[in-house]
């Protein structure tokens, strides 16, 4: 005998969750375009030279997962015809309402900054012929007479747009973790933490999936990866790494140190339903793992071979440990009844608009995109290449 | 009237029109940036463009919020069968209550039929139920509830006296609060509180975010697989807008239910309220619940 009472759980909250897959998707996808962003940030206005090398290709793959990342919230509502009353028909109490006008502010933000970093190289190649000519004609917005004035003031505006991007990618993200915080009703979500929380491991993921892509990049371009700039890329990680786990785990410290009525059943939460994808996928595979293979591969002197194994492998677990984070947060906070008094199942299907094959399939649009973007801009050009 | 050139559409023209004039080299190479006549054109377009788009937006909301206003059927108290409503009456604020008595119910689940009917709820989802709670002699207290058949708890095995020290019905159903985290939350306006207190949910505007079903605490939302829209229990809202009683609150055989306006200190609901001690769920939450209960233990959630 466990020990533990009958269960009981609301009879609404049986055997289906409301939040599945596609929600778990969108806050990953939202966090990724939030940490890439970062670090063309990082480039642009801290002035992390060594980042060059990837600086512009994270500003693509930050607009590309942004150009998706609605994709999963459509796909989860239930009437997507009236996807656009939130903009609409806003209802400014909802934290949700102001998604529409964030999520729209930092696209084109992030689209208007791309077509400046990459402005030089769309006017030399808009007298081209035919319909490729006319792409970047259209890309350069029919002007195509570059001047050094010209030049000085696109520039000045990257800057300007990357200052107004962090913040606005920590409100971007922020108001994702904020979707979840504010729900009072949930004992698992609601905490002031969750913004912040959400901040730093879309931070993470975002630099992780940059290493890992640089990587990947570098292996089919057949060029060599730059071993200063993995390295940056490496300590900017394991910094974040620190921050975003050890607040993940404040706040669940802080619960089980308060020991409110809730606790008993969200310690049955972590310790039963969240076992393998809280303790060991979030917890130690993604978080104290990495944590030391980016201790090692930070090593100045390092073989760059051996750094690149660390990074790849380092890169590859965070973003595991954020996946699974997104899982626990998201699917976990629903296992529990609002009767707090059962447990719910939730195992994702296959088929179906929020099944398992779909969410694969909108994961690897963003990478499409990309790819697209690399066929039409020069997506790993430096500045210095350029001449700047 | 004070017409500013900027602010009225129908003298828009005559602004932008000599500004244009004054501009006559509108091709691109011609202009330049610091040109007052399209500077002034771009911000007149701008302004009227702004003019427009809030009126197109705004004004059909604030016309049908106006109509629904005047509209009497929604503004009359509804003519409360068991206390006719005086012509002073009429003038004061209906306000809903709804009280469960919870050492009335026998579990007979007439009023999760008499939902579902009156309803049309989908079968495995519950505008309301009834939960068990048993206190064994042991200490353990075991929650249960009956949702299938009649939703009788006739149809479960009978409780063994022996190892039984107590057991009692709740029933639960949408609190109606004053502080709705639903209507808080949902992001297009789609769940609302008509002026007589009840929370209903405009399926016509509902995207099916879910985003209520999560904010409420006490589990009475759900996304109907016949609508794909929020839903929850309305008190009944079309039965009580013409005086009648919401369904389960008819066919409860034992008076468990009650209903009535409780602004109205002769409706039978006032008159409970005013000589019981009550309690409502979650309370530490602060959502203040407008369905209120007589009977709970320490328990019940």
């Amino acid at each position: 005998m466990h020990g533990h009472p009958i269960e009981f759980m609301f009879p609404n909250d049986h055997g289906s969750i409301a939040w599945t897959l596609m929600i778990v998707l969108y806050p990953y996808i939202t966090g990724l375009v939030a940490g890439a962003f970062v670090v063309a940030a990082l480039y642009h206005v801290f002035g992390k030279k060594e980042l060059a090398p990837v600086a512009r290709f994270a500003l693509a793959a930050s607009f590309s997962f942004c150009a998706f990342a609605t994709m999963p919230l459509l796909l989860h509502l239930h009437q997507p015809q009236r996807a656009f009353n939130i903009m609409f028909t806003p209802n400014f109490t909802s934290a949700m309402a102001g998604f529409g006008f964030i999520y729209s502010f930092y696209l084109t933000l992030l689209g208007v900054e791309i077509l400046l970093v990459f402005r030089d190289d769309i006017v030399a190649r808009a007298n081209r012929r035919g319909v490729e000519g006319w792409l970047y004609k259209v890309l350069a917005l029919g002007v195509t007479n570059q001047t050094p004035g010209s030049r000085a003031l696109d520039h000045k505006w990257i800057s300007a747009l990357s200052v107004i991007g962090i913040p606005a990618a920590c409100v971007l993200h922020g108001y994702v973790g904020f979707i979840f915080g504010g729900i009072k009703a949930n004992p698992w979500w609601s905490t002031a933490l969750m913004p912040v929380i959400f901040l730093c491991s879309a931070i993470v993921s975002g630099v992780a999936m940059l290493i890992l892509l640089y990587v990947i990049a570098s292996k089919f371009r057949r060029v060599q990866v730059d071993d200063e700039c993995l390295r940056s890329m490496m300590r900017t990680l394991w910094l974040f790494l620190i921050l975003a786990v050890a607040l993940e785990e404040l706040e669940l410290l802080n619960m089980a140190y308060e020991s409110g009525a809730q606790w008993a059943m969200l310690s049955r939460l972590i310790h039963e339903k969240l076992h393998f994808s809280f303790t060991w996928l979030q917890l130690i595979l993604g978080s104290v793992v990495p944590f030391f293979l980016l201790l090692i591969g930070m090593r100045r002197g390092l073989h760059p071979g051996v750094r690149i194994g660390l990074g790849t492998v380092s890169g590859l677990l965070v973003l595991i440990q954020v996946m699974s984070m997104r899982w626990n947060v998201v699917i976990g906070g629903q296992l529990l009844s609002k009767s707090f008094r059962g447990f719910n199942n939730y195992l994702p299907e296959f088929g179906g608009r929020e099944g398992l094959g779909v969410a694969v399939l909108v994961f690897c649009l963003p990478f499409v995109l990309m790819f697209a973007l690399g066929k039409i801009l020069p997506l790993w050009k430096t500045d210095a290449a350029d001449g700047h | 009237m004070n017409c500013t050139p900027t602010g009225c559409p129908s003298c828009q023209p005559a602004a932008v029109a000599p500004a244009s004039v004054a501009s006559p080299g509108l091709a691109p190479s011609s202009a330049t940036p610091a040109d007052p006549g399209r500077r002034e054109f771009v911000w007149d377009a701008i302004r009227t463009f702004s003019f427009g788009a809030l009126t197109l937006t705004a004004l059909p909301i604030l016309v049908a919020e106006a109509d629904a206003d005047d509209d009497p059927k929604a503004a009359a108290p509804p003519a409360d069968p068991s206390a006719t409503v005086g012509a002073a009456k009429r003038k004061r604020t209906v306000l809903f209550g709804y009280l469960v008595d919870t050492t009335k119910c026998i579990g007979c689940g007439g009023c999760m039929l008499a939902c579902k009917n009156e309803n049309a709820v989908p079968d495995d989802q519950f505008r309301t139920w009834v939960e068990r709670y048993v206190y064994y002699k042991d200490g353990r207290v075991e929650v249960d509830t009956c949702t299938s058949g009649n939703f009788s708890f006739d149809q479960k095995p009978a409780l063994d006296p022996k190892v039984v020290d107590k057991a009692f019905f709740v029933p639960k159903l949408c609190n109606h609060c004053v502080e709705t985290p639903c209507i808080q939350v949902c992001p297009v306006g789609a769940s609302l509180m008509t002026k007589d207190g009840v929370v209903l949910i405009d399926h016509e505007r509902c995207i099916g975010c879910a985003y209520c079903v999560q904010a409420c605490p006490f589990g009475t939302r759900f996304i109907n697989h016949k609508t794909n829209t929020a839903d929850k229990c309305t008190w009944c809202y079309h039965r009580v807008a013409k005086g009648e009683k919401p369904a389960c609150v008819e066919v409860c055989p034992t008076g468990t239910r009650i209903f009535g306006d409780i602004n109205d200190p002769d409706s039978d609901i006032s008159k409970v309220l005013a000589v019981h001690r009550i309690d409502v769920l979650k309370s530490y939450l602060g959502t203040r619940p407008k369905t209120r209960y007589i009977g709970l233990t320490s328990e019940v959630v």
